[in-house]
C-alpha cells in the first residue's frame, strides 16, 4: 500500500503521537508507521493529564481508539484556547465517505493538524485502519486459541476421570468421550464438561 | 415492524426514558426494533449519528446545536423532536475547596450567588499566595455542564477562561480525578456527583436546578434529513419516549425503574443511586447530609419532554458568550430549529393551545430575563464574556 509513495522525507515527517491504552495495539501500529518511512512516532497509554502529554510532544497527527473514552479530552484542542496549533478531524473531511467508514469500523479516529496535506493523511489513516484490523483478528486468534487451551483441559480431566472410575487407558477413554460424541452430535469438551460437572454433583 | 433502529446512549440517568422506552417494550409496542447501543464519548455518539451508524441518539442538547451549526466539528443538521431531561446537573467540589467556600461564604450557602462570590475570594486569595489556579472539569466544550459552570463562577466575578482551569474529562474519571486531586470540582449530570459523595471525596455544591430553573440537558437526537424521510418512525419514537417518560415519573414505578437503568449493560450502577437522582433526593456530602429538590432531575414532569426553542436560544447564547461562535441572527434560527416542538406535539395529537400553555422560563439567577429576540442586549448585561477576534 505504501510501496508506490516515497517515505516522507526526514525534514517534513509528521510527528505522529498514538493514543491507546493497548500497548499491544499501539505497538502493531507504531511498527506499521514506522515501516512505512514515518520515523516520528511517539504512544501515549497513560490517560492522566493527556492534553499536556499531547503539547509537550506537539504532534502533526493524533491517532485514538474509539473505545478510549479520552477522545472527548481531544475535543477541547478545537477551542480557542492558549493552544497555538489548532488541530481538525479526519471527521471533518467527509469528502471520503468510505474511509471514514472504514476507520470507525476500525475503532480508529485521527486528528490532524492544519497544513498537513490531505493525501498524506489519508494513506496513514489507511494504514492505521489495517493495523487495528490486524489487531482485532490477532485478539480473536489468541481468544480462540484461550479457548481450544481451556478446551484440552477440560478433555484430559474428563480422561482421567475415565480412566479411574472405569479402567481404562487414556486411548480408551480418548474413543469414548469421542464416540459419545458424535453419537450425541455434541463437541467432545462439551461431552468432557459434562463428565466433569456429574463427577462434581456425585462426590 | 419498521426497519431495524441503532441507537447511541451514554450511560447517564438521564438516558432513562430512552432505555426505559425499549427495556420496558415501549419502542416493541409501537413497532420498532430498536438495539441500544452504549458508548464511551460524546464524539463518538456524535459522529456515529453524522454518518449513520446510528438513526439517532441520546446526546448534549449544545452538541445537536453545534452540529446543525457545523461550528468545532462538521456542519451536518440535527432535530430533536424528544427533550429526554431538564436539569439534572450538578457542580460537586472537593472537601477542601468546599471547606474554603464555606470559610468565605456571605449569605446563604444554597444561593449560587453566595458561592460564586465565595469561590471568587478563595480564588484571590490563591492568586495572592502564589498558589496553582483551581481546576473544574466538565464533560464536553459544547455541554450544558460547561455553560453551567461558567455561568455560576462569572456570576461572582471568577473569569472562567483567566481565573481557573477549565478541562474536559469523560465523566468515569471525574470522582478519582477529584480524589487525586486533579481536579477541584466538577460540573456532570446522575450518577457521578453522588458517586464522589459516596467515596467520600467530594460535596456537592449545587444543584443545577439552583442556577437555572429549566435547563434542557440532553435531547432524543435524529439527523434532519433522515427525520424528514421517516416522519411515522420519528412520531413512533416520540410516543414511546412519552410513554416511557410517564412510567418513571410515577414514583410507584420508580424502584422497578431504577433496577432496569442500573444493569450492567445500561447505566451499570447501584440501583440505588439511580433511584435518588430520580426521587430528587441526594446525600450532598460525606458526612449523609441530605437534600431534597424534586425538581433535580425532570424526565417527563412539567412538561419537560417537549422541546423548547427558547432553551436552544439560551444554549446559543452561551456558545456566543463563551467564543465558540459568532453571533448572527442566520445561526440563532438555526439553532432554534433543531428542538422540534412541532414534532412532539404531532406525535402526541397536542393541540396548539394545549401545548403553549406551558411556558418554559430559564430562570437564571443572574442577569436579566432571557430574551431570544435580543441576544447581543441580554448577553451585554454580563461584566465577564469572551469575545472572537
Amino acid at each position: 500500500m505504501t510501496a508506490e509513495q516515497p517515505p516522507p522525507k526526514a525534514e517534513q515527517a509528521p510527528k505522529i503521537v498514538i493514543v491507546d491504552e493497548s500497548p499491544i495495539r499501539a505497538a502493531i501500529l507504531e511498527e506499521g508507521l514506522r515501516e512505512a518511512g514515518y520515523a516520528s512516532v511517539m504512544r501515549i497509554s497513560e490517560m492522566q493529564s493527556l492534553l499536556a502529554r499531547i503539547y509537550a510532544l506537539d504532534p502533526d497527527i493524533i491517532v485514538i481508539d474509539l473505545e478510549n473514552p479520552s477522545r472527548d479530552i481531544l475535543e477541547q484542542m478545537f477551542q480557542v484556547s492558549r493552544a497555538v496549533r489548532r488541530p481538525i478531524a479526519m471527521f471533518v473531511d467527509q469528502s471520503d465517505a468510505a474511509s471514514i467508514q472504514a476507520s470507525v469500523d476500525a475503532g480508529v479516529s485521527a486528528y490532524i493538524v492544519d497544513g498537513l496535506k490531505k493525501e498524506r493523511m489519508k494513506s496513514i489513516l489507511d494504514l492505521c485502519v489495517s493495523r487495528f484490523n490486524a489487531f482485532a483478528k490477532l485478539q480473536d486468534e489468541l481468544d480462540r486459541t484461550k479457548m481450544a487451551l481451556e478446551e484440552r483441559k477440560v478433555i484430559d480431566r474428563a480422561k482421567g476421570i475415565l480412566m479411574k472410575l472405569k479402567g481404562l487407558t487414556e486411548e480408551e477413554a480418548y474413543v469414548l468421550l469421542r464416540s459419545t460424541a458424535m453419537r450425541e452430535k455434541k463437541k467432545i469438551g462439551e461431552i468432557a464438561q459434562s463428565i466433569l460437572t456429574a463427577s462434581e454433583l456425585l462426590k | 415492524m419498521t426497519a431495524p433502529l441503532h441507537i447511541g446512549f451514554i450511560p447517564l440517568v438521564d438516558a432513562a426514558a430512552l432505555i426505559i422506552a425499549v427495556d420496558k417494550g415501549f419502542t416493541a409496542a409501537e413497532g420498532l426494533e430498536v438495539t441500544l447501543v452504549r458508548e464511551v464519548s460524546w464524539s463518538n455518539v456524535r459522529d456515529k449519528l453524522n454518518i449513520g451508524l446510528f438513526e439517532a441518539a441520546h446526546l448534549l442538547a449544545p452538541v445537536a446545536i453545534a452540529s446543525s451549526l457545523g461550528v468545532g466539528h462538521v456542519k451536518v443538521p440535527i432535530v430533536a423532536p424528544y427533550n429526554l431531561g431538564i436539569n439534572g446537573n450538578a457542580i460537586t467540589v472537593s472537601p477542601a475547596l468546599h471547606a474554603a467556600i464555606m470559610t468565605e461564604i456571605d449569605g446563604d450557602r444554597l444561593d449560587p450567588m453566595a458561592t460564586a462570590q465565595a469561590l471568587a475570594r478563595v480564588v484571590a486569595a490563591r492568586r495572592k499566595s502564589g498558589a496553582e489556579p483551581l481546576t473544574f472539569a466538565m464533560t464536553f466544550p459544547f455541554s450544558t455542564h460547561n455553560y453551567q459552570l461558567r455561568f455560576w463562577m462569572a456570576a461572582g466575578g471568577v473569569d472562567p477562561d483567566e481565573d481557573v482551569r477549565l478541562v474536559v474529562l469523560p465523566p468515569p474519571f471525574m470522582v478519582e480525578s477529584l480524589e487525586n486531586g486533579h481536579v477541584d470540582g466538577f460540573c456532570v449530570g446522575a450518577p457521578w456527583n453522588s458517586i464522589a459523595v459516596d467515596h467520600g471525596v467530594g460535596h456537592i455544591l449545587h444543584f443545577v436546578a439552583d442556577i437555572l430553573v429549566h435547563a434542557a440537558e440532553k435531547v432524543l437526537a435524529i439527523r434532519q434529513s433522515w427525520a424528514a424521510k421517516n416522519p411515522d418512525v420519528v412520531a413512533r419514537l416520540v410516543r414511546s419516549l412519552s410513554r416511557a417518560a410517564d412510567f418513571i415519573e410515577d414514583p410507584g414505578n420508580r424502584g422497578e425503574a431504577a433496577r432496569m437503568l442500573a444493569r450492567p449493560e445500561r447505566i451499570g450502577v447501584d440501583a440505588e443511586v439511580i433511584q435518588r437522582t430520580l426521587d430528587g433526593r441526594l446525600k450532598i456530602s460525606p458526612d449523609g447530609k441530605i437534600r431534597e429538590n424534586s425538581r433535580y432531575l425532570l424526565v417527563g414532569r412539567e412538561g419537560a419532554g417537549r422541546p423548547d426553542p427558547v432553551q436552544a436560544a439560551w444554549l446559543y447564547s452561551q456558545m456566543v458568550r463563551w467564543a465558540q461562535t459568532r453571533i448572527s441572527e442566520e445561526a440563532l434560527k438555526a439553532a432554534m430549529a433543531v428542538f422540534r416542538p412541532d414534532l412532539y406535539d404531532a406525535a402526541l395529537a397536542i393541540s396548539d393551545s394545549g401545548s403553549r400553555s406551558e411556558n418554559h422560563e430559564i430562570g437564571a439567577f443572574d442577569g436579566p430575563e432571557f430574551n431570544p429576540n435580543d441576544i447581543a442586549g441580554y448577553l451585554a448585561s454580563f461584566k465577564i464574556f469572551r469575545r472572537l477576534g
